[in-house]
């Protein structure tokens, strides 16, 4: 007899989830909220997140804002940056790996510097975007300093095929301009300036 | 000069970059005078009657009439909420975008006033995290109208007060499902809610809270400056007001368009969009973004371009996005590319859209491949059956219903790539669709 179907009945002889005492993992004690003290979180980083806590009714709800916030000090979502958030937020650390580990945009692996993310959409895909892609990932290769991925739709199908690079949108771009925009990271220059959305006028207005 | 089948009522002055500051939308669009007006003379009720009288209907994809949405919730002293679902994500769809990046203190002024309407103390905007420069853009202009007096405690003097915050996502397509946004929106990670209850009764932080979709609320300041009457003047009778319409894929000028409701399809999409690439034939077309079930051109191009003609053709207007795909698409790896969107952004919670969308991944793979037997077209069409209607959102039907119509309208091209393994042009068709039928020189 599983214990489920003793339920209501308590009977010491059964056998129980150690869940039920020990947290999900067997040996292990329920996860706690870190103290401040025990994290080392920098002073910005705490004063920002508890900033970010007063903008909501729930403090929970600056969870998204807090692991941006940890990202973009940390250059990923690091186990000592959740903890840090956590600390800040009085929330576990698995509480936010769990929200980070469900976004695309928040990264709980390392990942390089500069961010390129490729839409391979529908409509980006009928115009080459699988095509643009594989150019961003030969132009980027073995750089440890880029991070190039396929992306669902950026929300950009005007200017397909088109890339999200560093959090700003370009297109359209040719398989070519891929290797100019790396070039142009690597410069520190300004990246394609002609292709940047921000740049064009209303399609209607020609 | 736009073309004259556009009639800008949102995108009035949107090409003048001065538009996106404070002083810009006073001068030119005579920014914030409704706001002026309905927070010192009109009544909840007032601002409420114009917007139900309007007619306007949802724009981010149901349809839903807004009015209706903001009178279903209680009245009492309770915390309410209004949301901004910002959370642009249809495949397609591009037109939050645009207005907000061109026009972020329209919205801003629509929100406050349908806070008005819906008695709410605290809104929000959830942008999706890709939208960074438009999250800037917001931020910015947010700060304006509180600097100004139109946000924040005792606005203009009228003892009415709004909060309103711009919170940026982090990228999941099912965040624009409205009860998964106020589930990420609450710090969690974004599952949809059952529903009932629906979020007008019990809804972020459990109070009754509006939701509404950018163009939408961009709609209000007009309708409550104009009258319903006015704003009735433009489009069909079931489905009133102006349209901003994103043309994409297969066309010359994709892009953003904004147009009376019921205008020709094939206007938008052959005179506005440039039609066609010279030498090529518009094959089919999405009508409402990726999830709206596909449309072959004899039986879509002439239909007005309404919810309710869209409806009756099987299909639906969605989020006003409209994929072209002309004759160089290849049927099967579109439903291939469309059906591994929706496998992605499966949230995992319901088995029959995790399953049935990895399934038909798994199907149409081998399908391109070579690899399949007629059985399988007829196991694909029963997934998608049994997906529709079967899960707590609708991310499992939006796939079930345009890769169902593929399967349904275009059986003999998928039943062609099965049987000649030499119609699969590259071998390599599971992580790229062969360039030769996919305009590799579009």
């Amino acid at each position: 007899m599983s214990p489920v179907d003793g339920a209501g009945a308590f009977n010491p002889n059964l056998p129980v989830d150690p869940a039920v005492r020990e947290g999900r993992i067997p040996g292990r004690a329920e996860e706690e909220i870190p103290e401040l003290h025990e994290v080392d979180c920098p002073p910005e980083l705490r004063e920002r997140i508890e900033a970010l806590m007063g903008r909501y009714p729930d403090r929970r709800s600056a969870s998204i804002p807090a692991l941006w916030a940890v990202q973009e000090r940390y250059g990923w979502c690091t186990p000592e940056g959740i903890r840090q958030a956590a600390a800040v937020m009085r929330v576990t650390p698995a509480y936010l790996e769990s929200v980070a580990s469900f976004y695309d945009l928040l990264h709980t692996k390392p990942v390089g510097r500069h961010r390129i993310e490729v839409c391979t959409n529908i409509s980006c895909w009928m115009r080459g975007g699988d095509r643009l892609l594989d150019a961003f990932k030969a132009a980027a290769e073995g750089d440890e300093d880029f991070f190039v991925t396929g992306f669902e739709c950026l929300g950009a199908c005007d200017i397909a095929p088109m890339a999200s690079i560093n959090q700003r949108y370009y297109g359209p771009l040719e398989a070519a301009e891929a290797g100019t925009a790396i070039e142009q990271l690597r410069a520190e220059a300004e990246v394609l300036p002609e292709k940047a959305l921000a740049k064009r006028g209303l399609a209607g207005d020609g | 000069m736009p073309h004259q089948l556009e009639k800008r009522v949102l995108l009035d002055h949107a090409e003048d970059p001065a538009l996106r500051t404070l002083d810009g939308y006073r001068r030119l669009a005579g920014g914030y005078e409704t706001l002026e007006r309905a927070y010192r003379d009109m009544e909840q009720d007032e601002v409420l009657k114009e917007l139900e009288d309007s007619g306007l209907r949802g724009r981010g994809g149901a349809g839903f009439a807004m009015g209706k949405k903001a009178s279903f919730l209680p009245r009492g002293d309770m915390a309410k909420y209004l949301c901004c679902n910002a959370d642009e994500s249809e495949p397609g769809a591009f037109k939050d975008r645009e207005l907000m990046q061109r026009n972020p203190h329209q919205l801003i002024e629509g929100i406050a006033i349908a806070a008005l309407a819906a008695d709410a103390g605290h809104a929000f905007i959830f942008i999706r995290g890709e939208y960074a420069a438009q999250a800037d853009i917001l931020d910015a202009a947010v700060a304006e109208a509180y600097e100004a007096g139109y946000l924040g405690k005792n606005i203009l003097g009228t003892h009415r007060d709004l909060e309103l915050v711009v919170h940026r996502g982090a990228g999941a397509y099912i965040c624009g499902e409205e009860t998964a946004l106020l589930d990420a929106l609450e710090g969690k990670r974004g599952n949809p809610r059952l529903k009932p209850p629906f979020p007008a009764v019990q809804g972020l932080y459990g109070g009754p809270t509006l939701i509404n979709n950018v163009e939408t609320l961009s709609n209000v300041p007009h309708i409550v400056r104009h009258g319903a009457g006015w704003f009735k003047g433009f489009g069909t009778e079931q489905s009133p007001g102006t349209k901003v319409v994103s043309v994409s894929g297969g066309v010359k000028r994709p892009g953003n368009y904004e147009v009376e409701l019921g205008i020709p399809t094939r206007e938008l999409i052959c005179d506005l969009a440039g039609g066609p690439e010279d030498g090529h034939e518009i094959k089919a077309f999405f009508p409402g973004g990726s999830s709206s079930p596909v449309l072959k051109a004899e039986e879509g191009l002439d239909l007005p371009y309404s919810f309710e003609a869209m409806a009756e053709a099987g299909s639906m207007l969605g989020s006003g996005s409209i994929i072209v795909c002309d004759d160089r698409v290849s049927i099967p790896h579109l439903a291939l590319r469309t059906a591994r969107f929706y496998h992605h952004e499966s949230c995992g919670k319901c088995a029959p859209c995790r399953e049935g969308t990895n399934w038909t991944v798994k199907m149409l793979e081998r399908m391109v491949r070579g690899e399949a037997t007629p059985l399988d077209l007829d196991i694909v069409s029963s997934v998608q059956q049994n997906i529709i209607g079967h899960c707590l959102c609708v991310l499992g039907d939006s796939m079930a219903m345009p890769v169902g119509a593929m399967v349904r309208k275009f059986r003999e091209e998928f039943e062609a790539v099965m049987e000649n393994p030499e119609l699969v042009l590259d071998p390599h068709a599971v992580v790229q669709a062969p360039p030769e039928t996919l305009g590799a020189s579009v």
